[in-house]
C-alpha cells in the first residue's frame, strides 16, 4: 500500500489569497458582533433565535463533516480495509468541519464567557437535547484531533509516541463512531421541542433522530466522494473511482431506508396533502425530495456509478438534499407565529463564508505540509 | 460473537427500547401543589398599559420609544427590554369591543408560566427553573450560556435575548419573584395585577383563578358580574359590570400543552389573539420521553461502545497497520 505524503508546493496561490480576503471580512464582522451585540450583525430575532450561524455552521456543517464517521464505520465495523487511503483526508475534513461547528456555536452563543457551565455537573440538565449535543460535539472534536494525530506525529518523526498512540487508537476510533451516532441523531431531536413552529412535513416526534442520522451518514459518504474527486483534480492525484463508486452503492441503501421512513411517517399521520398544497412548503418539500431521489437513480446504475463525472453529481445532489432538509426544517418552513420573519443579513452570511474560507485554507495548508493524501506512484 | 450477531443483538435491543417507550412515556407535569398564576380577562382590559409601565418600574427596565410618541412606552412586542405588553386585535371598522367582525380586542403577552415549561426542559444548564411549590418559572442569568434554545422551545416566544448588547441576557417575566424583587415571597402580588384598574389582570392561586375563569365564561350577555381587583384570594375592591358580549367558552391555559399558570379568557377566539395552535400534550414531555428512551442510564450507548470497541480492535489487529 502506498503511503500518505505531504503534497508540498506553494501555499499562497491566488485561490488561497482570495480565501484570506473572505476570512478577513468575516473577522471584521465578528469584531462588530463581539463589541456591539449579535443584532448588529445578524438578523436573528425574538421569533427566530437561530439563524444560519446555528443551522448552517452547526447543524449542516457537522453533517457535512461526517466523512470520517462514515468511513470509520466502513473500515472498522465492516472491515473494508481497502478504504484506508481515503481515511486521513476524510478525518481532516471532519476535524475541520466540526471545528467550524464548534466555532460557529461559540460565535452564536449569547453568553459565551459562561460556556463552561455546560461542563459543571450541578448545572447540567439531562432532559435537554442541547446538553447532549454540546458535550458530545465537544468530545468528538477532541477524538478527531487524536484520530488525526498520527499524521502530525509521522511528520515530526515522533515514532515512539506514534507507536504508543497506535496501541490505544482503537478506543478512540470506537468513540469516533459512537459520538456522531449520538449527536447527529440528537440534532434532529432538537426539532421535537419546537413543536408547531416546525412545519408538519418536517415535524415528527419519534422519527426525528433516525431521519437526521440516516441523512447525516449519506452526507458523510457523499462528502468523501466529493472531496476525493476535488482533490484528484486540484492536486493531480490518482483516480479512486473504483473505491468511491462502492460508497455510492452504500448511499443508495441508506437513502432508500430514509425515504421509506420519511414517506411512511407522512402517510401514517395523514400529512400527504401538504405535499401538494401548492404553497411554499410543498415546493420546498418537492425540491428536497427530488434532490434525494437524484442520487438514488444515478447510483443504482453500475455504469453511471463508475463514471467519475456522474458520480460526483450524485454526491453533490445528496449534499444539497441533506442541507436543504435541514434548512427547511429549522429555517425555511419554521414559523414561530405572526410578526416574525428571518432572512440572513449580508454581514451574517459573510461571517459564515469567512469561517468556511478558513476551513478551506486550513485544509490546503495541512495536506501540503502533513502526510494526508496519497501521491501518484509514478510522479 | 461475530459482527452479524452483534448487529442483530443491537437492533433487537434498540427495538426493545422503542417498545418500552410506550409504557414509560413521560406524561405532562401536574400543576405545582401551590401553583400561583394570573387570570387575564380580555373583556375587562381597556388597553391603558398601566401594567406595562408598572412592570418596567418593578423590574427596573427602560421604556421602549418608537417614533415621536414620548408619552407612552410604545413597545410593540416582547423583547430584551419588555416583559409584558398589551397587543390589539382589529378587524374591519374596529367599532365594537370584543367582537371578531368589525371589532377589536386587547391581549396581554407575557410569560404564561407553563405547568410543564418547554424552556425549563430544553435549557442545557438549568438556567430556567420551575419553583416546585408555586410553579413560577424563573431565569438565572449566572447559569445561562445564551444558546437561546429556550426561545425556540417556548410555544409563546416569551424568553427574549438582548441582541443589542455585547454581553446580552435572556429576559422573561418571573412573576415579580426573582431574587432581589421577591414580591410574591414577601406576600405581595405581581406589579401588573396590582395596578390594573379593572381587574383584567388578576393575581392568585391557579385553582381559584381557574374557578373564577369558568364562572365568567358561563355568563351570558346582559348578566351583571361582580369583578374583583388585585389578588383573588384577598381582593381589595370590586366593581360591577354588565356583560356586553359573550365570553368564548374556553379558558386558555387549562389544558394547552399541559396547561399554564397564567390563564386567559376573552370575547374573541384565541387564534385571533395570536395564541399558538397547541394540543394537550406538552412538547417538553414528548422531547424528554424521546431523549430518555435513547439515553436511559446511558445503557444503549455503553453497550454500543463495548461492541464497537470489540469490532474496531479486531478489525484493526487484522489489518495490522494504520
Amino acid at each position: 500500500m502506498s503511503k500518505a505524503q505531504p503534497l508540498g508546493g506553494t501555499i499562497f496561490t491566488p485561490f488561497f489569497m482570495a480565501m484570506m480576503v473572505l476570512f478577513a471580512i468575516s473577522v471584521y464582522f465578528l469584531g462588530v458582533r463581539f463589541t456591539e451585540g449579535m443584532g448588529a450583525v445578524a438578523n436573528i430575532n425574538g421569533g427566530y433565535p437561530w439563524g444560519i450561524w446555528v443551522v448552517y455552521d452547526v447543524v449542516i456543517g457537522t453533517a457535512l463533516a461526517c466523512g470520517g464517521y462514515a468511513l470509520a464505520i466502513t473500515i472498522y465495523l465492516f472491515n473494508k480495509g481497502q478504504y484506508h487511503p481515503l481515511m486521513r483526508a476524510a478525518l481532516l475534513a471532519s476535524l475541520l468541519g466540526y471545528a467550524l461547528g464548534g466555532i460557529g456555536a461559540f460565535i452564536d452563543m449569547g453568553r459565551y464567557w459562561q460556556f463552561y457551565n455546560l461542563l459543571l455537573p450541578w448545572h447540567m440538565n439531562f432532559n435537554a437535547v442541547m446538553l447532549e449535543v454540546g458535550l458530545c460535539v465537544a468530545t468528538y472534536i477532541l477524538v478527531l484531533v487524536i484520530e488525526f494525530a498520527p499524521a502530525f506525529l509521522e511528520r515530526i518523526g515522533a515514532t515512539g509516541l506514534l507507536k504508543a498512540l497506535n496501541k490505544v487508537l482503537f478506543l478512540f476510533i470506537a468513540l469516533g463512531i459512537l459520538l456522531p451516532t449520538m449527536h447527529q441523531s440528537s440534532l434532529g431531536s432538537f426539532l421535537v421541542a419546537m413543536g408547531y413552529k416546525v412545519a408538519p412535513l418536517w415535524q415528527t416526534v419519534y422519527f426525528q433522530p433516525v431521519l437526521a442520522l440516516l441523512t447525516a451518514l449519506c452526507m458523510g459518504f457523499s462528502i468523501v466522494i466529493f472531496e476525493a474527486s476535488m482533490s484528484k483534480v486540484a492536486f493531480k492525484l490518482d483516480d479512486e473511482t473504483h473505491l468511491l463508486s462502492k460508497l455510492g452503492k452504500i448511499i443508495v441503501g441508506i437513502l432508500s431506508v430514509y425515504l421509506v421512513i420519511r414517506f411512511a411517517e407522512i402517510l401514517m399521520h395523514g400529512k400527504f396533502g401538504y405535499i401538494f398544497a401548492g404553497d411554499k412548503n410543498s415546493l420546498l418539500f418537492i425540491m428536497e425530495t427530488v434532490l434525494f431521489i437524484i442520487p438514488i437513480v444515478i447510483l443504482s446504475s453500475q455504469e453511471k456509478r463508475n463514471n467519475p463525472k456522474v458520480l460526483i453529481w450524485a454526491a453533490v445532489s445528496m449534499l444539497f438534499a441533506g442541507s436543504l432538509y435541514r434548512f427547511n426544517a429549522f429555517l425555511l418552513t419554521y414559523d414561530p407565529g405572526p410578526g416574525y420573519s428571518y432572512f440572513p443579513s449580508v454581514s451574517e452570511i459573510m461571517v459564515t463564508v469567512g469561517i468556511v474560507a478558513f476551513e478551506i485554507m486550513a485544509y490546503i495548508v495541512l495536506v501540503k505540509t502533513l502526510p494526508v493524501l496519497h501521491k501518484p506512484k509514478h510522479a | 460473537m461475530d459482527r452479524r450477531s452483534f448487529l442483530k443483538g443491537a437492533s433487537v435491543g434498540a427495538a426493545a427500547a422503542c417498545v418500552s417507550t410506550v409504557a414509560e412515556a413521560r406524561p405532562n407535569l401536574e400543576p405545582a401543589p401551590e401553583a400561583l398564576g394570573m387570570l387575564y380577562d380580555s373583556t375587562l382590559c381597556i388597553g391603558c398599559k398601566a401594567c406595562v409601565a408598572a412592570c418596567k418600574e418593578a423590574n427596573n427596565m427602560d421604556p421602549v420609544i418608537s417614533g415621536d410618541d414620548l408619552q407612552y412606552d410604545s413597545a410593540k412586542d416582547l423583547s430584551g427590554d419588555t416583559l409584558n405588553v398589551i397587543k390589539i386585535y382589529k378587524d374591519g371598522t374596529a367599532e365594537v369591543k370584543d367582537h371578531e367582525e368589525n371589532g377589536f380586542a386587547f391581549e396581554k403577552r407575557s410569560c404564561m408560566h407553563c405547568v410543564d415549561p418547554g424552556c425549563v426542559s430544553v435549557c442545557p444548564v438549568t438556567a430556567m427553573r420551575r419553583d416546585p411549590l408555586t410553579g413560577i418559572v424563573t431565569h438565572h442569568t449566572d447559569a445561562c450560556i445564551g444558546c437561546r434554545t429556550c426561545m425556540g422551545g417556548c410555544p409563546y416566544n416569551v424568553p427574549q435575548f438582548e441582541y443589542d448588547e455585547a454581553f446580552g441576557r435572556i429576559h422573561k417575566c418571573q412573576m415579580c419573584n426573582q431574587a432581589g424583587l421577591e414580591r410574591i415571597s414577601k406576600g405581595g402580588m405581581t406589579a401588573c395585577a396590582e395596578v390594573c384598574p379593572t381587574g383584567a389582570t388578576l393575581f392568585g392561586p391557579r385553582t381559584m383563578l381557574l374557578e373564577e375563569a369558568k364562572r365568567r365564561t358561563n355568563l351570558k350577555g346582559g348578566d351583571t358580574y361582580h369583578y374583583p381587583r388585585g389578588d383573588i384570594s384577598k381582593p381589595e375592591s370590586f366593581h360591577e359590570k354588565d356583560l356586553d358580549a359573550n365570553y368564548v367558552n374556553h379558558v386558555w391555559g387549562e389544558t394547552e400543552a399541559g396547561g399554564t399558570n397564567v390563564l386567559h379568557i376573552s370575547g374573541v377566539s384565541f387564534d385571533k389573539l395570536g395564541m399558538p395552535p397547541l394540543g394537550d400534550r406538552s412538547y417538553a414531555s414528548q422531547s424528554e420521553t424521546l431523549q430518555h428512551t435513547i439515553y436511559k442510564g446511558m445503557a444503549l450507548p455503553a453497550v454500543a461502545l463495548a461492541g464497537l470497541t470489540y469490532f474496531v480492535k479486531r478489525n484493526k489487529d487484522k489489518d495490522g497497520e494504520e
